[in-house]
């Protein structure tokens, strides 16, 4: 599996989302995660797309998301280059004899328990993919009842940031 | 300066600002606001169609013939669902298009109310935008925004949905409109390093192939395109879409590549170490099997749409432009080269495929048993009607044999449905055509299968006077699917006889009679089952004026489309006539 994450800023108009997850799913690609939130600027919607390139070549994924008239921008999220982040909340079970070594895993993954009560904890974690897969792992042998991802964000590292340029080019055609 | 008026006539007031003067349509109820300003426009004429396939096709073939944007209108629910299938076919052959339908009422909106269809949904991966309109005061940009992006970057259709208390609102007009299209920036000039690099590699190349596509006639670049080939020398190939591009009586034009195309040009194609290719898109009809075209060609691709570029085959000099600005420059670019001595040398390259010309030529064989061959009838309609005319075929083989067997020297002339083939195409498009294009004659060419799928819209040219002409290449049946049939099938012709011509040899039925059907419609109707009388029925149809003609040319229904690839298989398997394969490597 060949994973990619893109950054696609677009604008924040009825239907973005579903033009956008509807060409993927039109085109063959496939999507791992997707995710979309507001930006640091009104009109603007973030998504962050994990996309697994195997039957077609990222290039033409981009072009093809490029088209969409809604589309301001891609910028592939490089994993060396870029913070990603994934949050995750699971129910554990954890009655009085396993609830020290659930707590205890989660201490040691920098989670925190945000709901308890007599038989399951609910555990919030917050980190790379990888770390959050551990983390399942290690809790897998107590019991999981069920869990949720956010999907992957991710931010380019350094001083830069995707919407400068390509705002300074929407001021330009307003 | 603004103006206080309806959502409707902000509505007829931004089509007559963007500079339309027809729209092709049908009213119902939720568009009914907008029929009512556009009954006092002046300045736009609206075309009361049959249905509203043939509203969208009509605007399609409006386009073709004068290169703006046609536009089509229907009401919500069915009839914007009639609309789908020309919005696909524009989508498919990148025709500019706009199409108005009306939305019911934003409270009734998503409660599946009477005739709501979410038309924007359905329509999202057809057209290249759409919008519903919610606000009134959203009318006039949405109109302006919706015409940009149907005629600039590679042109397509654009939906503007519209909500019916929308057009009843009271709204400030202004004009003009800006632009709110940060994300739309289509790139139409070349780089001049990828430029320079293809001009270095046509004079290294020693057997080079322009493949023209349907973009240079979208960028109106005929002229340019003339004047590269000459400065070259290159062979040149039109593909279905670009007929007309380059003239075909031109000596250095192969014809039609892909799967009905001449042995000159799918060869050229295969030999090639070297394929410039023009606005168009390796689609799998050119191709054969992907994997075995053109296995020795290094590849120059220019296209205006970036997506289209390595799509299907990787180009080692992708150039991203409008067709006639990269042809544009790279004239002077070969000019540059040819200047300072750098030129290709092609004379081997040419006499092989001059050979092959030669030796495979476009024929066809005569049934022998006193009916018409097909292929006859069209070869001597263009000959009689000539190259000024346009010429608009339906899909299959009266289609392909429109593609082969008359001579076009001119852009714009050869009117189809390529990517999507669709069915029905002819007559509405060429509806469309000659009401863009009034003094010019206008030929449908159809099948009697096509001719059946969309001919209740000769009751709009009789009406309105329009008066196309039509010849329906009568075998019977779906013969396209037919031939496949005898091709694939072992000859078991599941459902492909239409009856509309007398089967050969048993009694003489026909349902329906086209003569009839013509007449009834207040058309001219003509029959024409013999060789001897073809001249004859052309020149009374050309000789018709004051109405639309439809001829019923009755043919054999055994000829087939020659030379075939098979589907699926290579282009090196061409058969030029059945079981018949040409050598390619004989040296003489």
């Amino acid at each position: 599996m060949s994973l990619h994450t893109l950054s696609v800023l677009v604008e924040d108009t009825p239907g973005v989302l579903a033009r956008a997850s509807a060409l993927f799913s039109r085109r063959g690609f496939n999507i791992h995660s997707l995710t979309v939130g507001p930006t640091e600027y009104e009109g603007l919607s973030r998504m962050t797309i994990v996309v697994n390139c195997d039957r077609h070549p990222l290039e033409q994924v981009t072009k093809q998301l490029n088209k969409l008239v809604n589309v301001i921008k891609i910028v592939e999220m490089d994993a060396d280059a870029s913070v990603r982040r994934e949050l995750l909340l699971v129910k554990v079970k954890a009655d009085a004899a396993s609830r020290s070594h659930v707590l205890e895993t989660a201490e040691l993954f920098r989670a925190h328990v945000v709901d308890v009560s007599p038989d399951v904890v609910v555990i919030e974690a917050t980190g790379k993919p990888e770390k959050l897969e551990a983390l399942i792992r290690n809790l897998e042998p107590f019991g999981i009842k069920e869990l949720v991802k956010s999907g992957l964000v991710a931010l380019g590292r350094g001083p830069r940031s995707i919407t400068d340029r390509s705002l300074r080019a929407i001021e330009r055609t307003a | 300066m603004t103006e206080q008026m309806t959502g409707a006539q902000s509505l007829i007031r931004s089509l007559e600002h963007v500079g339309v003067d027809v729209v092709f349509g049908i009213p119902g109820g939720a568009i009914l606001p907008a029929y009512d300003p556009l009954y006092d426009s002046v300045k736009v004429r609206h075309i009361l169609m049959r249905h509203e396939q043939g509203a969208g096709h009509a605007a399609e073939g409006y386009a073709y013939a004068t290169g703006r944007p046609g536009v089509c209108m229907a009401t919500s629910g069915p009839g914007a669902t009639n609309l789908v299938t020309p919005l696909a076919d524009a989508h498919m052959d990148s025709v500019p298009m706009v199409a108005i339908t009306g939305q019911v009422a934003t409270s009734l909106i998503g409660t599946d109310g009477f005739q709501e269809a979410d038309i924007c949904g359905i329509t999202m991966p057809i057209t290249k935008h759409n919008f519903l309109v919610r606000e009134a005061a959203d009318i006039p940009r949405t109109i302006a925004e919706a015409f940009h992006i149907a005629s600039t970057g590679r042109p397509g259709p654009v939906l503007v949905d519209i909500a019916k208390d929308a057009l009843q609102a009271a709204v400030e007009f202004s004009w003009p409109q800006r632009l709110e299209l940060p994300g739309y920036r289509p790139v139409t000039k070349p780089h001049g390093k990828q430029v320079r690099e293809a001009a270095r590699m046509i004079a290294e190349a020693r057997r080079p192939v322009l493949y023209v596509g349907g973009g240079v006639l979208k960028a109106r670049a005929a002229q340019e395109l003339r004047v590269l080939a000459e400065l070259t020398g290159l062979p040149v190939v039109t593909t279905l879409m670009a007929r007309g591009a380059f003239p075909d009586s031109h000596h250095q034009h192969l014809g039609m590549p892909g799967m009905h195309g001449t042995v000159a040009a799918v060869g050229a194609l295969q030999r090639a170490d070297l394929i410039v290719a023009l606005g168009a898109r390796f689609d799998d009809r050119v191709t054969g099997r992907l994997d075995s075209f053109a296995p020795d060609a290094k590849i120059v691709h220019a296209d205006i749409d970036p997506a289209e570029i390595s799509k299907n085959r990787h180009a080692d000099v992708p150039i991203v432009g409008d067709c006639r600005e990269v042809i544009a420059d790279l004239v002077v670019a070969v000019r540059n080269d040819q200047a300072a001595g750098r030129q290709g040398d092609y004379a081997a390259w040419w006499s092989q495929l001059n050979r092959l010309r030669n030796d495979y030529p476009l024929g066809y064989e005569d049934p022998g048993d006193g009916s018409l061959a097909p292929q006859y009838v069209i070869k001597r309609l263009g000959e009689i009607v000539g190259p000024e005319a346009a010429y608009a075929a339906g899909v299959g083989q009266h289609q392909m044999w429109a593609a082969q067997f008359i001579d076009y020297e001119n852009p714009g002339t050869f009117l189809n449905s390529g990517g999507a083939g669709t069915m029905g195409f002819a007559v509405p498009a060429a509806l469309g055509a000659k009401v863009g294009s009034p003094d010019q004659t206008v030929w449908a060419i159809d099948g009697d299968g096509c001719f059946q799928m969309t001919n209740q819209e000769l009751a709009t040219c009789a009406v309105e006077g329009i008066p196309i002409k039509v010849a329906v290449i009568n075998n019977g049946n779906l013969g396209m699917v037919r031939q496949w049939q005898t091709l694939f099938y072992e000859g078991r012709y599941s459902n492909t006889n239409l009856h509309t011509a007398p089967a050969q040899g048993s009694e003489k039925v026909r349902i329906p009679d086209f003569v009839r059907l013509a007449e009834a419609y207040g058309c001219v109707g003509l029959r024409c089952e013999r060789v001897e009388d073809v001249d004859a029925t052309i020149e009374k149809a050309m000789a018709v004026d004051d109405a639309p003609v439809v001829v019923d040319f009755t043919v054999n229904h055994d000829a087939m489309v020659w030379p075939m690839v098979g589907p699926g298989i290579s282009n090196d398997d061409i058969q030029y006539a059945r079981d018949m394969a040409p050598d390619w490597d004989n040296e003489e």
